[in-house]
């Protein structure tokens, strides 16, 4: 007769072998991406499979106080996301040229400027 | 008897969070362009870790360790749109255009 804790296990551990796939997966795209934003995104997505991990590692130790670890992760990583969305967007328009910003860049800077 | 309900849910919430994670990273490498990767990985990301979260709360059979699984559920179901369309909006508006298979964009007219 098969143990629930021997479900659990085996479960666990298959669950442990896919979120490392997805790991190397948004580590490829954090490494290989071609923009900033596609990076922060791909940074974003590591979060949440970081939290995923520490779920299936509660499951497996029994501490459920990783629960409270991976609560505070979410925390910390929604805050570095619209930080970095704060960052992209006071960095200005990447379009407009630098020699261009007499005539035409000064409204420009102002959709994506530092005011709002 | 119950032991073996719980573990079955629990076995089977852990399998479908991590492979809606591998979906929502299988969408960041495959799709073209920063607005579609965004639509795969904060929707699809952010059900698999609520599932292994509410996997975890469900496990330990405590109502307080479940409501505060469930707590950081909502908690993500919260935050994720939020710094997905601020990080869209920011990326749109300082001129990171659209993939060229891409037909319409309202905010730009085109």
């Amino acid at each position: 007769m098969i143990t629930p804790a021997a479900i659990v296990a085996v479960a666990s551990s298959a669950a442990l072998v896919i979120l490392g796939l997805a790991l190397i997966l948004a580590v490829w795209r954090v490494v290989a991406g071609p923009t900033l934003p596609d990076r922060i995104l791909a940074l974003d997505m590591l979060t949440g499979i970081a939290i995923g991990f520490i779920a299936v590692i509660a499951v497996k130790t029994g501490f459920s106080l990783y629960i409270d670890i991976a609560i505070s992760l979410g925390l910390v990583g929604f805050l570095a996301t619209v930080a970095f969305a704060r960052f992209v967007l006071s960095r200005g328009n990447i379009t407009s040229k630098p020699s261009a910003s007499a005539t035409n860049g000064n409204t420009q800077q102002r959709a994506g400027g530092k005011k709002r | 008897m119950i032991d073996y309900i719980v573990a079955a849910i629990t076995a089977l919430l852990l399998l479908v969070g991590a492979l809606f994670a591998l979906a929502a990273a299988i969408g960041l490498v495959r799709l073209p362009d920063l607005y579609t990767r965004m639509h795969s990985a904060s929707k699809a990301g952010t059900v698999g870790s609520g599932l292994l979260l509410l996997a975890a709360g469900l496990y330990s059979q405590d109502p307080a360790i479940l409501a505060r699984a469930v707590a950081g559920f909502i908690f993500f179901l919260l935050t994720a749109p939020v710094s997905a369309h601020l990080l869209a909006k920011a990326a749109h508006r300082s001129g990171y255009d659209l993939d060229a298979l891409s037909v319409r964009d309202d905010i730009r007219d085109r």
